[in-house]
């Protein structure tokens, strides 16, 4: 079950030819998708493009009755590898993943697919996490476009372009029997617009087809002699014809050319930002009318020489806003000034920087220093914006607080049960001293940050264990531990990471955090969730899993919020005398989830006048003497601090939220760590059974006898 | 790519037609995103263009994130045969409104340079989410929201603030729909309340509650100058006649600027132990009453100091103490309230303890539990009591038993060994405080603050007293020296700086060399 749902929204992918959809990119390319008679669609999930998959997997009566074929990739390798299905027949494949590094994944899959080439349409859509909001290491899907010769689409980021980039982009596809990849950037992929629909179509040509007229050609498989005649295929055939459907489709746009001897040109994804720039240096306005010339690139790779050479050509100067690096379409544009001679000035990363988001104000400033530089009378008279003009001094209280803000990383979540297994390690750090803490990618990557501090290196999904492979050596009784996430366990963690242990005889530790869900990309479905899915095979186990590779120390803990547990087994794994690989499988559900679906259950149960016990954490301000070490040990969003009140004391005093969930930590922290007498569990019980009300009405007399007591010692004095 | 934009010569710019800009900054799980979904909704029933866009990512797990949304009417559009080209980011300076959940978010917006005078009404709620930092800190190292009040209101053209998380509370709701009654008061955006309200009608989930804190929000942002400097003053202390003599002897032999907390110390030592302890207090700060009469500037401020830290010394937090505050009446009450449990719901409290060995040995009269440590198996027999963490249910008849019992443990304290230790540790502080004074006040100012490293349980509690202890022991050496009381403030910094020591064993070097 995952973390959003789209269950009201998939059926706006119902609507037909001539209404208007309104709504969210990532479901605006699912009925793109739909609209283009796709066969069949596969995926790993991954911000920015999660959606598109939950939006699939709340759609599987729509997509049922279309007669598509909808997968959870076990990898974007998986993913890649689906499109096979589209090489032999004419079959409409479309899958996604979040990229780069989901195509590095799958890259090989890809090369593979690229080289023979495809008969259906084959579209590769990757959300490109790149600039804010971006979780991951800072390239550019492009090069993969290049190195495997697959057409990459860069629409402008309305929801009208990136729909018809879809339709035009299987037909590019089928035109070349080149698969294409489809960039969306984080905030195309959630931007929220509107567009005309098409009718719904069902492929004519379906899998069932296909399986029962099995086809083969061996000329499309990757083995000398087929695979050098593809390379050249590739250059004789397929580029070139490319170029030719690229023009003859209009997929690039010229805007105000002629306007001027110089232009900019862009790729479609700049679009909006570009526009926004012109219109705050009054060279262009909302509408997209703009008083420079402009060629956008909807399609950045193949470059189409024709185009370029038509807009460079009699111009003093072109401007390419190409956002990234290495500049792939800057040097690709001087290659065919130059073999054309064309003597038009290219600017590009000279006056735009080469690393980094590309803003509004950076794309306006490089616009500025380019129009200033070849018709600076355009700019008379007109106002420039203000994060143009030169800095004034700040007012006082501003430039207090711009150095007092302090960066609000993510964390793990209030009530998340990956938090104690870190607890548990800080423990133990104080105990046995400091270990090399291999990381992998998940929520659990949080340990590198505040509180907790855990964790040298993270090498990529389900790569935690062999991040630590060559700690390896006998020379020290010293162990490592390596952290995996479910999710990465079964991408790839059980062959990368669990088998190489055990074939290499490693002595390390190894913690799988099963959670249940892939927790981090927004809590879909894998093979050891514990929850019931009509369409996919779930409640397997990990441990069991680990046994089957041939790891003999395995454990197991059902309830990571035991923390003197964990920290005891911990230390178990790295202190026994047992040789080879060891694994603690941490198992407990991930806490959106579980609020998600115990909460109404909850909230059912006592309508109904069943008894039902809500438990709160909360900490005594009287008791508590604000060392916040409690916090120090957890870092729960529920446990904050608030101001002491008592006048005495100068430092804050903890406090629990009321968005606490009663996980239990706090108590077992105060525990474990022997930290403070301040914290209570408060258990709230609606609809109390007999006997709880026949205990309450025994023991309330006495204690409020006693109380009593208490009052009149303490009458008369407002401490 | 419509084949629309495609033209070939120039265009005319249509000037001065702008989309209006909206920011919003939240926290993952705040309701962000149903803040800017309902802007979406008013917008479009009103007959605008709506984009919104977001960058969540992993920041929904409770990171900083920012939703933005531009509104164009369509009317002009069509005038013009074109659809908008709608921003996906805020350009710093160009935006119209910018709505914060939480005051630090509201200063990240300024610092990203959202939020200018010229043009930016900036709507924030005045609350804190404090940060991971501010959090974890020994001591206190929180944000003044106090400066993130005055920058809002030196960077925005207008400064709309309140405590909306506590509006939406109030009304059972969440902060995006107080915020959102505040965005339709603001005057920011050219829609109706009426077509607000609209919005959470149409949204389905939660209508009562959410319309009740959006019309708390709308009423707040309507008049904030009200909601500005409403601060509720706390009620006059009654003055107990059962202190007035202790009351009466503080006030008079003591000088005013002392009173605060000589006050809250004498009915805190009464509150822990009786009048007669509260009168040794008193006693004890007479000295240093004169030392700083004789040798201070007239602010009295070793007087206020000493007295801060001799009441919370002197009350050190033992089982006794602990048990004494947890079966209060008053406590059993405020739990109910904190949980917010309904007159029908049973609510059982259930504590956390683990004393060790000394913390029990802590109670008992001293020579008790000399015989305790000295002997082995009784040592283990308590040892086996305290070995383990236990939760007390103090709302049971058997667990308020036991700490009723425990608190009266109070009787003993007196005879006990901590009550022996810690009266020798704070003489020895006392008393080198009016000689500090006669030699350098400054110092003996800083000298007095220095107990505040002492607090916690257990270890925490091991840990800060040998800090205390450390920085105490350099004393003698900075006696005389002009920068002592930089050195032993520096020192005390340092101790609360992080727990490891490291900060202060290396800050402990450089005032040695």
């Amino acid at each position: 079950m995952a973390e959003r749902s789209f269950k009201k929204e998939v059926e706006k992918l119902r609507l037909g030819a001539g209404e208007e959809f309104h709504g969210e990119g990532i479901l605006a390319v699912t009925k793109a998708l739909l609209q283009s008679g796709v066969s069949y669609v596969g995926g790993y999930q991954g911000a920015p493009i999660s959606h598109l998959m939950d939006v699939l997997t709340d759609a599987a009566d729509i997509l049922e009755s279309l007669g598509v074929h909808f997968e959870h990739s076990a990898s974007e390798a998986t993913a890649a590898a689906t499109l096979a299905a589209s090489v032999n027949y004419p079959l409409r494949g479309a899958i996604t993943f979040k990229s780069t590094v989901g195509t590095n994944v799958a890259s090989d899959a890809l090369a593979n697919l690229a080289s023979g080439g495809i008969t259906g349409g084959a579209l590769i859509i990757v959300g490109e996490d790149y600039g804010e909001g971006s979780s991951i290491m800072q390239e550019r899907s492009h090069a993969f476009a290049m190195k495997s010769q697959m057409w990459l689409l860069d629409p402008r980021p309305n929801l009208p372009s990136i729909v018809r980039a879809i339709e035009e982009g299987f037909a590019l596809s089928e035109a070349t029997n080149t698969p294409v990849m489809l960039e969306l950037r984080i905030r195309a992929c959630h931007v929220y617009g509107r567009f005309i629909a098409k009718d719904n179509v069902r492929p004519q040509f379906t899998l069932k087809d296909a399986m029962e007229t099995p086809a083969r050609d061996v000329s499309r498989i990757v083995l000398p002699p087929a695979s050098f005649l593809h390379e050249q295929e590739k250059i004789q055939k397929r580029w070139p014809a490319a170029q030719e459907f690229i023009k003859a489709r209009g997929l690039n746009e010229f805007v105000a050319d002629g306007a001027q001897d110089f232009g900019i040109l862009l790729q479609g994804g700049m679009y909006n930002t570009v526009v926004r720039a012109l219109e705050l240096l009054g060279l262009g306005d909302i509408f997209g009318n703009s008083r420079v010339p402009l060629y956008i690139m909807n399609v950045t790779y193949p470059l189409i020489d024709d185009e370029v050479r038509r807009f460079c050509i009699g111009k003093r100067a072109v401007l390419v806003i190409e956002e990234g690096q290495p500049d792939f379409i800057e040097q690709n544009l001087n290659t065919i000034l130059r073999r054309a001679d064309i003597q038009t000035k290219l600017h590009g990363k000279d006056l735009l920087p080469m690393a980094g988001e590309y803003t509004a104000a950076v794309i306006m400033k490089g616009i500025l220093q380019f129009v200033e530089k070849y018709a600076p009378q355009l700019l008379e008279g007109h106002r420039l914006p203000g994060v143009l003009q030169p800095a004034v001094q700040k007012p006082a209280a501003v430039q207090k607080v711009e150095s007092e803000i302090h960066p609000r990383p993510p964390s793990f979540c209030t009530g998340c049960p990956e938090r104690p297994i870190f607890t548990a390690m800080k423990l133990v750090e104080r105990e046995l001293g400091q270990h090399h803490v291999s990381c992998d990618i998940g929520c659990h990557l949080f340990s590198i940050l505040p509180p907790f501090n855990l964790g040298a290196t993270t090498m990529g999904y389900g790569l935690g264990w062999a991040g630590a492979a060559a700690f390896n050596t006998g020379e020290t009784q010293k162990r490592t531990i390596s952290i995996m996430g479910d999710g990465g366990f079964w991408h790839n963690g059980l062959t990368s990471g669990v088998g190489n242990a055990v074939f290499n005889k490693n002595d390390g530790v190894l913690v799988v955090i099963d959670n249940a869900y892939t927790a981090a990309t927004g809590g879909q479905d894998i093979l050891s969730s514990q929850a019931d899915n009509r369409n996919r095979t779930t409640k397997l186990s990990i441990a069991d899993a680990v046994r089957g590779v041939g790891v003999k120390w395995v454990r197991m803990v059902t309830r990571t919020y035991d923390v003197a547990g964990m920290r005891d087994l911990l230390k178990e794994a790295l202190t026994t005398k047992e040789k080879g690989p060891k694994v603690i499988v941490a198992q407990s559900e991930c806490t959106l989830n579980r609020q998600r679906r115990v909460k109404p259950l909850m909230k059912q149960l006592a309508e109904q006048g069943n008894r039902v016990v809500r438990e709160r954490f909360g900490v005594d301000a009287e008791t508590c003497t604000g060392d916040h070490s409690c916090i120090r040990l957890s870092g729960c969003p529920s446990l904050t601090i608030q101001p002491n009140p008592d006048p005495l004391r100068k430092d804050p005093v903890a406090t629990v939220l009321d968005s606490c969930v009663g996980c239990g930590l706090c108590g077992e922290v105060a525990h474990a760590a022997v930290l403070c007498p301040s914290f209570y569990r408060a258990d709230v019980i609606t609809n109390p059974s007999r006997w709880d009300r026949l205990r309450n009405s025994f023991a309330r007399p006495i204690i409020a006898f006693l109380q009593r007591r208490l009052d009149t010692r303490l009458a008369g004095n407002a401490a | 790519m419509d084949a629309n934009v495609t033209t070939e010569s120039a265009s005319v710019i249509s000037a001065n037609v702008k989309a209006i800009s909206i920011a919003i900054l939240a926290m993952g799980g705040e309701g962000g995103g149903v803040l800017a979904d309902w802007l979406v909704d008013v917008a479009e029933h009103a007959g605008y263009y709506a984009q919104s866009t977001s960058v969540p990512g992993v920041a929904q797990r409770t990171g900083a994130t920012i939703y933005y949304v531009e509104l164009f009417p369509e009317i002009v559009s069509d005038s013009g045969g074109k659809e908008p080209v709608l921003g996906l980011m805020p350009v710093p300076g160009e935006v119209d409104v910018v709505v914060a959940s939480e005051l630090m978010e509201a200063g990240r917006a300024i610092q990203r340079g959202l939020v200018t005078p010229d043009r930016t009404i900036l709507i924030a709620s005045e609350h804190r989410v404090y940060s991971m930092s501010e959090r974890t800190a020994i001591a206190d190292e929180r944000v003044d929201s106090q400066s993130l009040l005055e920058a809002g209101n030196a960077a925005a053209k207008r400064f709309v603030h309140c405590d909306f998380a506590r509006l939406a509370n109030e009304k059972g709701s969440v902060i995006s729909a107080s915020l959102f009654g505040a965005l339709a008061a603001s005057g920011g955006l050219p829609f109706t309340r009426e077509q607000f309200a609209n919005a959470i009608r149409g949204g389905g989930v939660g209508v009562e509650s959410s319309l009740a804190a959006f019309e708390a929000g709308y009423a707040a942002a309507s008049q904030p100058a009200a909601i500005d400097h409403a601060a509720v003053s706390p009620p006059a202390a009654a003055r107990p006649r059962r202190l007035e003599d202790l009351i009466a002897r503080a006030t008079h032999e003591f000088p005013a600027a002392g009173h605060e907390f000589i006050l809250a110390g004498v009915r805190r030592l009464v509150d822990y132990q009786d009048e007669r302890y509260a009168r040794q207090y008193l006693d004890w700060l007479a000295p240093i009453h004169d030392a700083d009469a004789q040798y201070g500037t007239g602010d009295f401020l070793l007087l206020a100091e000493t007295a801060r830290y001799l009441a919370l010394w002197m009350t050190y937090e033992d089982a006794a103490r602990v048990a004494d505050l947890k079966i209060r009446r008053t406590r059993f009450e405020r739990v109910r309230q904190e949980v917010r449990a309904r007159p029908d719901q049973i609510v059982q409290i259930n504590e956390f303890l683990h004393p060790s060995v000394d913390e029990i040995t802590d109670i008992l009269p001293a020579r008790f539990s000399r015989f305790i440590l000295r002997t082995k198996p009784l040592k283990r027999l308590v040892e086996r009591f305290t070995g383990k963490g236990r939760v007390v249910q103090t709302t049971s008849l058997a667990g308020f038993l036991m700490l009723y019992a425990l608190a009266s443990m109070r009787h003993l304290r007196r005879q006990s060994l901590r009550f022996e230790r810690e009266c020798k540790l704070i003489r020895e502080w006392l008393l080198q405080l009016p000689s500090l004074a006669a030699e350098d006040y400054r110092l003996a100012v800083e000298t007095a603050e220095c107990p505040r490293l002492i607090k916690g349980y257990g270890e925490t509690h091991a840990h800060g007293m040998q800090n205390y202890i450390a920085v105490m022991s350099v004393l003698g050496r900075l006696r005389g020296k002009p920068n002592a009381a930089d050195a032993v403030r520096r020192l005390r910094e340092a101790a609360l700086k992080d727990e490891s020591g490291k900060i202060l064993k290396q800050t402990l070097q450089e005032v040695n060399a």
